[in-house]
C-alpha cells in the first residue's frame, strides 16, 4: 500500500474497532425505528378496508432508487481509491456521491409533489397515506446525516488525514451510506408490497 | 549548529494519546472521563430524584387532606394552589412529571448512566469508554433534557399532564386540557433529547464491553454488574427507537393535523377534523418501549446488588451462570409481553392469552434471581454494611412487588385490577423501590471509588430503615385500595362515596411518605458532606475482587498508572478454602494461590492440572 505512514498503535486499533462496532449498533437502532413504523403501518392499515395506500407510488421513486444505488457504487469506488492511495480519484468520486445523494433528496421531495398533485396529502384521514410521507421523510432525515458524513469524509481528504485515518473514515462513511441505500430499498419494497 | 530538532512524527497525531494539563472546564464540565461523567450523571440524577420526590409529597398532601387548605402551598405554587389547595389540573401534572422523572431521569439515566459509566471501564479493565466524546454528549443531552423537563413548570399552561404514558388523544390535542398545550410540547422535546442521550450512551456501553475488555476477561469472567449493564443497554437500543417512532407520529398529530392516533373527537364543543386514527396504535408502540423500559430500570439494580450481596456475604454468588441466563431470559421476554398493559383495550382474548403466558413466564427468571440471592446469603459471613442493607432491601421489594405481578399479568384478573391502586402498589415496589434501593446500594458501595472517601455508616443505617419501612408503609396499603377498585390518578377521594373510607388510609400513606422523604435528608447530608469531609477511603475498602479496586484511590486519566491488570479468574472467589484471605482479586494468577486451586479452575488445561496435582501431592496431607 502506498502512503502508509506510521502504523497505528494497538490502542488506536482497539478504539477503531469499537467505533466501527458502535456504528453497526447505531444502524441497528435506526433500523428498529423503521421496523416500528412498519409494524405501525401494518396494524393501522389492517384496521379497516378504507385504509391503505390506495394509489400507485410515483415513478420518481424508481429514479431515486437508481440514483441511490449508483451512489452506493460510487462511494464503494471512492473507498477503493482511498485504499489505493489515489486521493484525487477518491475526492472526485466522493463529490459524485455527494451530488447523487443530494439528487436523491431532490427526487424524493419531488415525489411528494407528485403525490400531493394526485390529492394524496400528508394531512389525511387515511393515515396509511400519511405513512408514505413519514417513511420517506424519516429516511431523508437520515440522508441529511449521511450527507454530513460524506462531507466529513471529504474534509478528511482535504486536510489531509494520514492514510490509515482517511481509510478508516472512508470505511465508516461507506458502511453508513450503504446502510442508507439498503434502508431505502427496504422501505420501497415494503411500500410496493402494500400499495 | 544542529540544535534545531524537527519532529515529523508530531504532526498528524490524533488527540487520543495526549496528556495535557486539564482546565477546570475540561475536567469538571465538558469532561470525557468516564469517572467524571458518572459523577455528573449521579448528582444530576439525585437532584431530579429529590425534585420528583417533592412532587410526590405535594400530591400525597392533596390525597390525604382533599378538603383542607394549606396557605403555604399558595405561597410557593401561586395559582396552582389557589386558596391553599392543589388545583386539579396541577395534580395531574404532578403525577405525570413525578412518573416521567422517576422512570426516565432517575432510574434510567441516573442509574445506568452513573454505574455503567463508572463500572464498565473499571470492571472490564479499560482506560475509558470506546468513545469518550459520545459519552460526554450523552450526559449533556440528558442534562438539557432535564432542564427542559423542569422548565415546563414555568410556562403559563403548566407541565404535561396526560400521565407519564402520554396516551393520545389527551396528549395529541393541545386544546384538550391545560397540560396538553406548551407543557406537552416541552415534554416531547425533552424526551426526544433524552432518548438520543440514552441511545448514544447505550451504544457506547455495548461497544466498550464487547471490544475493550482487558486480557483474560472473557465474557464468563465478567462481574454480573457488567452483564446487567450490557443487557440493559441492548434492551434500550432496541426499544428506545420505537418510542421515537411513536413520538414522531404524535408530534405530527399534535402540530401538523395528521390523524395517526386521532379519530371522532369533540373537544370543548368543537368537532375536530381528524378521522380514522387509532389511539390503540400509540399504546402498542409506546408499550413496546414501555415494558422493556421497566427492565432497563431494574436490571442494572439487580446487577449491582448481585455484586454487593456476594461481596458482603463473603461467598461466591450462587448460580453465576443461572444469574446470567436469567438476565438474558428477562431481556428476551421483555420484548414480547407489552400487551399485558393493554388487556382492557378490547384486545382479542386469544392475543391476551398469549401475552398472559409470556408475561407469567418472566416469573421464572425473576424467581431464579430471587432464590439465588437468598442462597448466596444462606450461611454467608454477612457484613451488614449500608450497601448490603439496601441490597437485601431490593430483594425484599423485588419479591413482594413481583408476586403481585402474577395477579396483574393474568388477563382475567387484570380486568378488575387495571388502572387501580393495585397497579400503583405493584410497580412502585417491584421497579420503583427495588431499583432505587439498587441504586442507593450502588452509591454506598462505590462511593469510595467515586470520591475517595467513605460515607458515614450510622447515617446510612438511619437512611435505610426510614426508607425501607417508609416505602412499605406507603405502598403496601395501596394493594387493598386497588382490590377495592379505587382508581389511580383521581384527584379527590371525597368526591366518591365508595372511596371516602380510604381517606384515612391515605393519611397514613402520606405521613409515611413525608417521614420517608425526611429520611432522604440523612442521605443527602451524608452524600455531600462526605465528599469533602468523609473518612479517607483505603484502596479496597470492602475486600472486593473486581478490578476497579486495583486502581489507585486518586483518580487518574486512564485508570491504571502502569499496565492494565490481566484477569485470571472469575470475580467471585470469596472464602475459597485453602486461601489465607477470604477474597482473591481477579488479577491474582492461579500460580500465586496454589493452596486454594481446584482442578476445575483450569477449565480443562491439562498442563496446569498436572502442575497443580504435583503441587498438591507434595504440599497437602
Amino acid at each position: 500500500m502506498l502512503n502508509q505512514g506510521e502504523q497505528p498503535t494497538d490502542e488506536k486499533l482497539v478504539s477503531r474497532k469499537a467505533q466501527k462496532f458502535s456504528l453497526w449498533l447505531g444502524m441497528l437502532g435506526m433500523f428498529m425505528m423503521f421496523a416500528a413504523l412498519s409494524s405501525g403501518f401494518i396494524v393501522y392499515t389492517a384496521s379497516g378496508v378504507d385504509k391503505g395506500i390506495k394509489t400507485l407510488l410515483p415513478d420518481t421513486f424508481i429514479y431515486s432508487t437508481v440514483v441511490i444505488v449508483l451512489s452506493s457504487l460510487t462511494i464503494h469506488l471512492a473507498y477503493k481509491a482511498a485504499q489505493m492511495g489515489n486521493l484525487a480519484r477518491q475526492k472526485a468520486l466522493l463529490f459524485v456521491t455527494l451530488f447523487l445523494g443530494i439528487l436523491f433528496f431532490v427526487l424524493q421531495v419531488h415525489s411528494w409533489e407528485v403525490l400531493a398533485s394526485r390529492g394524496v396529502y400528508f394531512v389525511n384521514n387515511n393515515a396509511s397515506q400519511s405513512f408514505v410521507y413519514i417513511f420517506t421523510g424519516m429516511h431523508l432525515a437520515h440522508i441529511i446525516a449521511g450527507v454530513i458524513v460524506l462531507i466529513t469524509a471529504l474534509v478528511g481528504v482535504y486536510k489531509p488525514l494520514p492514510a490509515d485515518g482517511n481509510q478508516f473514515r472512508m470505511n465508516l462513511a461507506s458502511i453508513f451510506w450503504h446502510f442508507l441505500d439498503l434502508l431505502w430499498i427496504y422501505i420501497y419494497v415494503f411500500l410496493l408490497l402494500n400499495q | 549548529m544542529s540544535s534545531t530538532v524537527i519532529s515529523h512524527s508530531a504532526e498528524h497525531h490524533d488527540s487520543h494519546g495526549h496528556h495535557h494539563q486539564e482546565s477546570f472546564i475540561s475536567k469538571y464540565i465538558f469532561s470525557g472521563d468516564h469517572k467524571m461523567i458518572a459523577k455528573q450523571f449521579l448528582i444530576t440524577g439525585i437532584f431530579m430524584a429529590v425534585f420528583a420526590m417533592i412532587l410526590s409529597i405535594l400530591f400525597r398532601i392533596q390525597l390525604a387532606w382533599p378538603d383542607k387548605e394549606f396557605p403555604i402551598l399558595e405561597v410557593f405554587l401561586g395559582k396552582w394552589a389557589a386558596g391553599g389547595r392543589i388545583a386539579p389540573e396541577f395534580f395531574l401534572s404532578l403525577v405525570t412529571i413525578h412518573g416521567t422523572i422517576m422512570v426516565f431521569f432517575v432510574l434510567t439515566a441516573g442509574l445506568s448512566g452513573t454505574f455503567s459509566n463508572l463500572l464498565i471501564p473499571y470492571q472490564i479493565g479499560a482506560r475509558d469508554m470506546a468513545s469518550p466524546f459520545m459519552n460526554m454528549l450523552s450526559y449533556w443531552m440528558f442534562f438539557v433534557a432535564s432542564v427542559i423537563m423542569i422548565a415546563s413548570f414555568f410556562v403559563e399552561s403548566g407541565p404535561a399532564s396526560a400521565g407519564w404514558t402520554i396516551y393520545p388523544p389527551l396528549s395529541a390535542v393541545p386544546t384538550a386540557i391545560a397540560g396538553s398545550a406548551t407543557g406537552m410540547t416541552l415534554w416531547l422535546v425533552s424526551m426526544v433529547l433524552f432518548v438520543a442521550s440514552q441511545l448514544i450512551g447505550g451504544i457506547n456501553y455495548v461497544s466498550t464491553i464487547l471490544n475493550m475488555r482487558t486480557k483474560g476477561m472473557d465474557l464468563w469472567k465478567m462481574p454480573l454488574t457488567i452483564w446487567a449493564f450490557f443487557l440493559t443497554a441492548i434492551v434500550g437500543m432496541l426499544s428506545f427507537p420505537v418510542l421515537v417512532s411513536a413520538v414522531v407520529l404524535l408530534i405530527f398529530d399534535r402540530s401538523f393535523g395528521t390523524s395517526f392516533y386521532l379519530s371522532d373527537l369533540v373537544v370543548q364543543g368543537q368537532i375536530l377534523p381528524n378521522e380514522g386514527g387509532s389511539p390503540i396504535l400509540f399504546q402498542h408502540l409506546f408499550w413496546f418501549l414501555g415494558h422493556p423500559e421497566v427492565y432497563i430500570v431494574v436490571m442494572p439494580a439487580l446487577g449491582l446488588t448481585s455484586e454487593v450481596i456476594s461481596t458482603n456475604s463473603r461467598k461466591p454468588i450462587f448460580g453465576y451462570h443461572a444469574m446470567v441466563y436469567s438476565l438474558i431470559g428477562i431481556t428476551v421476554l421483555s420484548f414480547i409481553v407489552w400487551g399485558h398493559h393493554m388487556f382492557v383495550t378490547g384486545m382479542n382474548p386469544f392475543l391476551g392469552g398469549v401475552f398472559m403466558i409470556t408475561t407469567l413466564i418472566i416469573a421464572v427468571p425473576s424467581a431464579v434471581k430471587a432464590f439465588n440471592y437468598m442462597a448466596t446469603l444462606w450461611r454467608g459471613n454477612i457484613r451488614f454494611t449500608p450497601a448490603m442493607m439496601f441490597a437485601i432491601g431490593l430483594v425484599s421489594f423485588f419479591i413482594s412487588g413481583g408476586l403481585t405481578g402474577l395477579f396483574l399479568g393474568n388477563a382475567a384478573l387484570d380486568i378488575n385490577l387495571h388502572d387501580t391502586y393495585f397497579v400503583v402498589a405493584h410497580f412502585h415496589l417491584v421497579m420503583g423501590s427495588a431499583s432505587i434501593f439498587g441504586m442507593l446500594c450502588g452509591v454506598y458501595h462505590w462511593y469510595p471509588k467515586m470520591f475517595g472517601r467513605m460515607m458515614n455508616t450510622k447515617l446510612g443505617y438511619l437512611h435505610f430503615w426510614m426508607t425501607f419501612i417508609g416505602a412499605y408503609l406507603v405502598f403496601f396499603p395501596m394493594h387493598f385500595m386497588g382490590i377495592d377498585g379505587v382508581p389511580r390518578r383521581y384527584y379527590a377521594f371525597t368526591e366518591f362515596a365508595f372511596m371516602e373510607k380510604w381517606v384515612s388510609v391515605n393519611m397514613l400513606i402520606t405521613w409515611a411518605a413525608i417521614v420517608a422523604g425526611l429520611g432522604q435528608v440523612a442521605f443527602l447530608f451524608n452524600f455531600f458532606y462526605s465528599i469533602f469531609f468523609g473518612e479517607r477511603a483505603p484502596q479496597n475498602p470492602w475486600n472486593s475482587n473486581t478490578l476497579e479496586w486495583t486502581t489507585p484511590v486518586e483518580h487518574i486519566h486512564g485508570n491504571w498508572p502502569g499496565e492494565i491488570p490481566t484477569v485470571h479468574r472469575w470475580p467471585y472467589d470469596y472464602s475459597k478454602p485453602g486461601h489465607h484471605e477470604d477474597f482473591i482479586p481477579q488479577s491474582v494468577p492461579f500460580s500465586e494461590t496454589m493452596s486454594s486451586n481446584f482442578l476445575h479452575d483450569f477449565e480443562g488445561n491439562e498442563e496446569a492440572e498436572r502442575i497443580q496435582t504435583e503441587w498438591d501431592a507434595q504440599n497437602k496431607k
